[in-house]
């Protein structure tokens, strides 16, 4: 199931506070975790956000859903999920010491990510069209306009704070990419590699929370 | 000594990721009535799952780090009950009297 | 390591002990190895990194107790006579920010945490030296934003920047103060981080969970807190930022947004931060009181745990804050009922202190007089706060003085006190040399008893019906307020003459030598000051903490040193 590699000059990169290798990669892995258990918190004061007023305004939640583009978001989650792909391989081949593979997977993971923003960018740029956007042109035909603008408002919050954490990954992405090209990630110096990825993934996670609360909160 | 898992896992694992979002993209299709939302999380609670135990390789790794991956989770759930337990109640105590 | 034996029969007490025997200052230290500005800015040692961290954060507290000082002085009489009310307004909300955010909540973990938590464990450094010196910029960075904001013309809105007044009503420079207080939450989440991983994955051989000093178990409950509740106040303080750029958001009414909302954000974080300024104030005060009763903690067991428990149910009780607020009466009794629970750990932890005390060998140092001072003046602030948890007297003293002396005797009774006893206890560490025995206990009474003055009163005012956050007041509280303000300016003495003789003792001290107190832990097994990585050679521990003896109170050399 597994193939095992031997060490050949780990010892190098282990920074002096460290014993060894694998004390450094199980630091390392646990604060990343831990990271990601903060960033969960920082998404969750918009979730805690979103559940309050979901469940005071429920009924005009699921007409303000309605009017976001289901077919954007759900290609986003694709593309999402796709780049996680990539990244695990990623991963894979930063510790199997492929240097090609490894520049290939991480650049593919990065242009995803632009793919993604790219989609973002033109959705954003059709809810300005469509009068979504609370206080630039904000415009709501039925009841509750107000409670309208407050979906919208948590909507941009949220995918905006995702963007923001999507735009972070590709520049991690793109930095890597560069370092790998370079070589650096060589004979198991791949501890970066694989709490970039950790991040990458929890961003991803995060999404596939998003599109179903944001794009399909009833039937449509 | 670090292991590497096999390709074909994480093939897998993106082809089931792929499933579940075509499974919560058609239910948002369909009146379930409350189960529109109770299936759109479950969905999502799976995939958060999937990537967590197969991408980020939770599965095989030190209980450490389970617990660092679900405290996050459990936090928040605090944070939300708790709260949503206040405004749920707030309509409980009568006004006119 | 250490060849000096002083004749046992000669020794009183911990300070006699000191004056019989010279230490030898190590030439070779952390301090000396690299010289220079440089040297300094781009350090990874923690022990450095606690110094600078010491040193930003005295200057915010400086800041803040000018704030306070003028506050007190204005307090003077009934009728505003030095400030106005707008300034008045941000005198308080200064004092709050900088106080809570760039003061208590960095002072131990930062300071003492950094320096000697590597060292308690046997480590060569924290598990990210790197990420440690970043969290120090990052702060240094939120704290100049904050500075700033106050330069502009500061910000009205206390420290708890309620909405709608500060998202749409407040014409200060809410943003900027925000946006420094934000910034300076990711540097504390950094240290947690650090922290946390330095705990699981650093320590010598041999030390066990079970084995680790209280101060680790409480600096780790506090990390929890700190990664866990931090980021809830960083996007709090994100979503009024935006709210009042972008005019509308999701605390406004317009929208049909809830302003309480706010406050269950805001106190999500805002109360486990107040553990995160009291649990590291408790871990030394266990290192203080088993190191000068001579003694075994009274079941460690029950004091680490309770160090946990605090930690994880100062999470659900934050709604004790929001009784008067639109918050539902039955929350607001589940809140009541989860904050009168939070209460038996900390009663845990002050039974077994003074059951340590009993029958041990208790020698009044200048950090013991500390830790005695906290255990009662933490008492008093910790029942008063049952009384706040209490629904119906909730209602009669919130937002009053009761309020103000209630966590003043915590923060300042407690945590100052904590921070105090612990920087006096450390310094032979830090400095390599002694503070002046004498000064550091007067220091240690005239703030003790400054603080009562100041702080006690205010209870009483606060049951008469005084408003806090009003400088305008009815002449028959005059008195009280004048008591207050005497007080102030006795523990202002009291802060200031360790800052004195601390610089005075930096060069002119004598030599420390490696273990002072005769201790017990790992960081008193080498040299002081320590060398760069801490340690010759890693220790191996092969038993419990606080190995002392009482009944051989006399032979303190059984640190095996």
């Amino acid at each position: 199931m597994s193939i095992s590699i031997s060490p050949a000059s780990e010892e190098a990169f282990v920074g002096q506070q460290f014993d060894d290798i694998e004390q450094q990669r199980d630091a390392a892995k646990l604060g990343m975790w831990i990271f990601l258990a903060t960033e969960v918190l920082f998404f969750g004061g918009l979730f805690l956000g979103y559940t309050i007023y979901r469940f005071t305004y429920g009924h005009i939640f699921v007409e303000a859903s309605r009017k976001l583009d289901v077919l954007i978001g759900g290609t986003n989650t694709a593309v999402l999920l796709i780049s996680s792909l990539l990244m695990a391989f990623a991963v894979r081949a930063a510790k199997l010491d492929q240097r090609r593979a490894l520049v290939g997977l991480l650049a593919g993971t990065a242009v995803l990510g632009c793919v993604f923003m790219s989609l973002k960018g033109v959705e954003y740029h059709k809810d300005y069209v469509d009068h979504l956007v609370p206080r630039m042109g904000f415009k709501w035909e039925g009841a509750d306009p107000g409670n309208a603008e407050l979906f919208y408002w948590i909507y941009f919050a949220m995918t905006g704070l995702h963007a923001i954490h999507v735009t972070v990954g590709i520049g991690i992405m793109l930095v890597l990419t560069l370092l790998a090209w370079l070589g650096k990630f060589s004979h198991g110096n791949h501890n970066t590699v694989e709490i970039a990825g950790l991040y990458w993934h929890f961003v991803d996670i995060v999404w596939v929370f998003l599109f179903p609360l944001l794009y399909l909160v009833g039937h449509r | 000594m670090e292991e590497v898992v096999q390709p074909k896992v994480y093939v897998r694992t993106c082809i089931a990721l792929l499933v579940l979002l075509a499974v919560t993209w058609s239910i948002g299709y369909i009146n379930l009535g409350p189960f529109n939302l109770i299936v759109a999380l479950a969905v999502s609670i799976a995939k958060a799952i999937v990537i967590a135990l197969f991408f980020m390789h939770i599965k095989g790794s030190s209980r450490i780090l389970h617990l660092a991956a679900v405290a996050g989770v459990i936090w928040l759930l605090i944070m939300i009950s708790l709260t949503l337990g206040d405004y749920i109640s707030r309509g409980w105590v009568p006004l006119n009297h | 390591m250490n060849g000096t034996t002083p004749a046992p029969e000669t020794m009183k007490s911990a300070t006699e002990l000191v004056v019989e025997r010279p230490g030898e200052f190590a030439r070779e230290n952390y301090l000396s190895i690299h010289r220079g500005v440089r040297a300094w800015l781009l350090t990874k040692d923690h022990k450095r990194i606690g110094l600078l961290y010491l040193g930003t954060i005295l200057i915010f507290f400086l800041i803040a107790s000018v704030a306070a000082a003028l506050m007190r002085i204005e307090l003077l009489t009934p009728q505003p006579k030095l400030v106005t009310s707008e300034t008045y307004n941000k005198l308080f909300t200064i004092h709050g920010v900088l106080m809570v955010w760039f003061f208590l909540i960095p002072s131990i973990p930062t300071v003492l945490g950094n320096f000697v938590l590597p060292m308690m464990i046997g480590a060569r450094d924290v598990a990210f030296p790197k990420l440690n010196l970043m969290s120090w910029y990052i702060f240094v960075a939120g704290g100049a934003l904050a500075l700033w904001s106050l330069i502009r013309g500061g910000v009205d809105t206390g420290w708890t920047f309620y909405t709608p007044y500060s998202t749409t009503y407040a014409n200060t420079h809410v943003i900027s103060m925000a946006a420094g207080v934000f910034v300076a939450g990711f540097s504390t989440i950094v240290t947690g981080i650090n922290f946390i991983v330095t705990t699981h994955k650093m320590r010598a051989p041999g030390l066990t969970w079970f084995r680790l000093p209280l101060f680790v178990w409480s600096l780790y409950a506090t990390s929890l807190i700190m990664v866990l509740a931090t980021p809830v106040l960083a996007i709090t303080l994100a979503l009024i930022s935006v709210e009042r750029f972008w005019g509308v958001g999701i605390f406004d009414p317009k929208l049909g947004g809830d302003p309480v909302l706010f406050q269950h954000l805001f106190w999500f974080y805002s109360h486990p931060a107040v553990y995160i300024m009291i649990l590291p104030g408790m871990g030394v005060i266990s290192e203080l009181i088993t190191c000068f009763s001579r003694k075994r903690i009274y079941g460690y067991a029950w004091v680490g745990s309770a160090s946990m428990a605090i930690a994880i149910l100062g999470f659900m009780v934050w709604g004790h804050h929001m009784f008067v607020s639109s918050q539902s009466v039955y929350a607001g009794m589940i809140f009541s009922i989860l904050s009168f629970l939070v209460a038996v750990p900390s009663g845990i932890k002050v039974f077994n202190w003074t059951a340590t005390l009993h029958k041990g060998s208790i020698h009044f140092a200048t950090p013991m007089l500390y830790a005695l001072g906290f255990i009662g003046l933490f008492t008093i602030g910790g029942l008063t706060g049952l009384f706040l948890a209490a629904l119906a007297v909730d209602v009669h003293v919130h937002d009053t003085y009761f309020v103000i002396a209630h966590f003043h005797y915590i923060m300042v009774g407690g945590m100052v006190m904590a921070f105090m006893g612990g920087l006096h206890y450390w310094w032979p560490k830090i400095s390599g040399r002694l503070y002046p025995e004498f000064a550091g206990k007067l220091a240690a009474m005239i703030t003790f008893i400054g603080f009562n003055l100041t702080f006690f009163p205010q209870f009483i005012l606060g049951y008469l019906g005084q408003p806090r956050r009003y400088h305008i007041y009815p002449p028959e509280f005059q008195i009280f307020h004048v008591l207050s303000t005497a007080g102030a300016s006795v523990l202002g003495i009291g802060y200031l003459m360790p800052l004195i003789y601390f610089i005075w003792s930096w060069r002119r001290g004598r030599a420390a030598g490696p273990n002072p107190w005769r201790a017990t832990g790992l960081e008193w097994q080498t040299s002081s000051p320590p060398p760069e990585h801490n340690f010759e050679q890693t220790p191996i521990v092969t038993g419990p903490p606080y190995s002392y003896s009482a009944e051989k109170d006399v032979d303190l050399n059984l640190a095996s040193i």
